[in-house]
């Protein structure tokens, strides 16, 4: 049965219909959750006694940072779906998601500089989580790179399924290592953010943002992969169908 | 098999010393690197000391990267690789000959550098046999990382600045703890840790490194 819905998933076809179906909802919810969790997170959280307002770049900040390292594993293994069992659609999502991640990535870098410059008074310190986020940014960007040079779409996403698994084999190695490297530099002076626990009225807003970051990212990934399928399958019998059917239509 | 790696790492060296430029250039790249950072930076004897091995590993860094369009480069230009491709034994094997014959020509000549290098940043004794033990265990590493970037870009056109892109983040463990070994001997810390991380990053790679590359290979000779 599941194996069974997993196949027909694949076919391009079934998936165009049913994330069109999906759509709307998925709209509806991240509008949902983006109001929700914004007007909870600005105007009814409390202060926080020591960092003050600006601690309320954190309902922006962290869940940005979170969807960053969850992107790219998400493309990692749509990478390794794809080289396994060559399903299309996983190269899609893979190709899909490197703008979203690196978008992500961008804005948890320019929110933690905003950040940082009221509560360690500079924008920038060669923290480790700074840095390896930093690093991970240029991942994203060489998968990018990698994926424009290529002419051939086929080739192209297959070098990046495999740039992307070596990717995120190497991404705990390079983690530890800038821990490591920070670690020997300097004794813990600054520490970011590694308060005990976390109040409840703080984090049902930071819990919202993040389903709201993550149905936008599914939101716009379904629509990425929809324009991508057309694109890839414009000979196909069924797209054509669709496009006479649109233009009788308008 | 053993017949035939040996046979290609045998090939490859004599290709090099055909092309003397091959394994010269990268050396004298590296050492005009090394000389910019003291005429851009300052001549004294204890910023040199404390910037000395992160100039000389950031140096090596980009000479290994520069180098490796021999690695398959030419071979792809002239239907060599094809050829391996097609050969009867696993390609893993061959492309870690070729990465053991890229790391003898690029990684090795730069060790016979190292006391000169020792010379120009002040190191003392220990901090010259950090130098030599990192550059050891640290070059085929670099070689190893750079082998799957290099598969990866080897049929584009203008592939140069892509490979960097691609291939110099992950260099940056090798990086941060060569460079953080040399700087600690200089303190006569203890460094022992730092060679243990590279040994076994070398051994992780050794292992899983010929696999990704015949893969990229093969993906890239389409």
């Amino acid at each position: 049965m599941m194996v069974k819905f997993i196949h027909k998933l694949a076919s391009p076809k079934y998936f165009y219909h049913l994330s069109g179906k999906l759509l709307p909802w998925l709209m509806a919810m991240c509008l949902l959750f983006f109001l929700l969790g914004l007007v909870q997170g600005l105007i009814y959280a409390p202060v926080d006694y020591q960092q003050g307002h600006s601690y309320r770049i954190m309902f922006i900040h962290v869940p940005s940072a979170w969807m960053s390292l969850m992107i790219y594993i998400i493309m990692a293994t749509a990478g390794a779906i794809f080289l396994i069992w060559k399903i299309k659609l996983a190269a899609i999502i893979a190709s899909s998601s490197a703008t979203i991640g690196a978008a992500f990535t961008f804005i948890a870098l320019v929110t933690g500089a905003l950040w940082g410059k009221p509560m360690w008074g500079t924008y920038w310190a060669w923290d480790a989580r700074l840095t390896s986020e930093l690093i991970l940014l240029f991942l994203y960007l060489g998968y990018i790179a990698l994926e424009e040079a290529i002419d051939d779409p086929r080739s192209a996403s297959k070098a990046c399924a495999v740039l992307v698994l070596v990717g995120v084999v190497n991404i705990p190695i390079i983690h530890y290592s800038v821990e490591w490297w920070y670690t020997l530099h300097q004794g813990a002076s600054v520490s970011k953010l590694d308060t005990p626990s976390i109040h409840i009225s703080m984090l049902i807003p930071l819990l919202l943002m993040t389903l709201a970051c993550k149905c936008y990212y599914a939101l716009t990934i379904l629509m990425q992969a929809r324009n991508k399928i057309l694109w890839q399958e414009q000979n196909t019998h069924w797209v054509r169908a669709l496009i006479t059917e649109n233009q009788s239509k308008g | 098999m053993f017949k035939a790696c040996w046979n290609i790492i045998i090939r490859d060296l004599r290709l090099a010393f055909r092309h003397p430029g091959d394994v010269i250039n990268p050396l004298f790249f590296f050492i005009i690197v090394i000389t910019l950072f003291p005429l851009g930076g300052s001549p004294e004897q204890k910023v040199l000391m404390s910037i000395g091995g992160s100039v000389i590993w950031v140096a090596a860094l980009l000479s290994s990267l520069l180098s490796l369009d021999i690695l398959f480069r030419s071979d792809y230009d002239d239907g060599t690789l094809e050829t391996l491709l097609l050969s009867e034994y696993p390609l893993s094997l061959l492309v870690l000959a070729k990465i053991i014959a890229h790391w003898l020509i690029t990684g090795l000549p730069l060790l016979c550098l190292s006391p000169l290098l020792a010379g120009f940043f002040y190191f003392n004794d220990q901090a010259m046999r950090t130098l030599v033990i990192t550059l050891l265990l640290g070059m085929p590493i670099l070689s190893l990382l750079g082998a799957v970037g290099m598969a990866l870009t080897v049929s584009l056109k203008r592939g140069g600045m892509l490979l960097s892109l691609l291939i110099l983040p992950f260099y940056i463990p090798v990086l941060i703890f060569s460079a953080q070994a040399i700087n600690n001997s200089m303190l006569g810390l203890d460094v022992t840790g730092s060679f243990y991380f590279l040994a076994a990053l070398l051994v992780f790679l050794l292992t899983l490194s010929p696999f990704v590359t015949a893969l990229a290979l093969r993906i890239s000779l389409e």
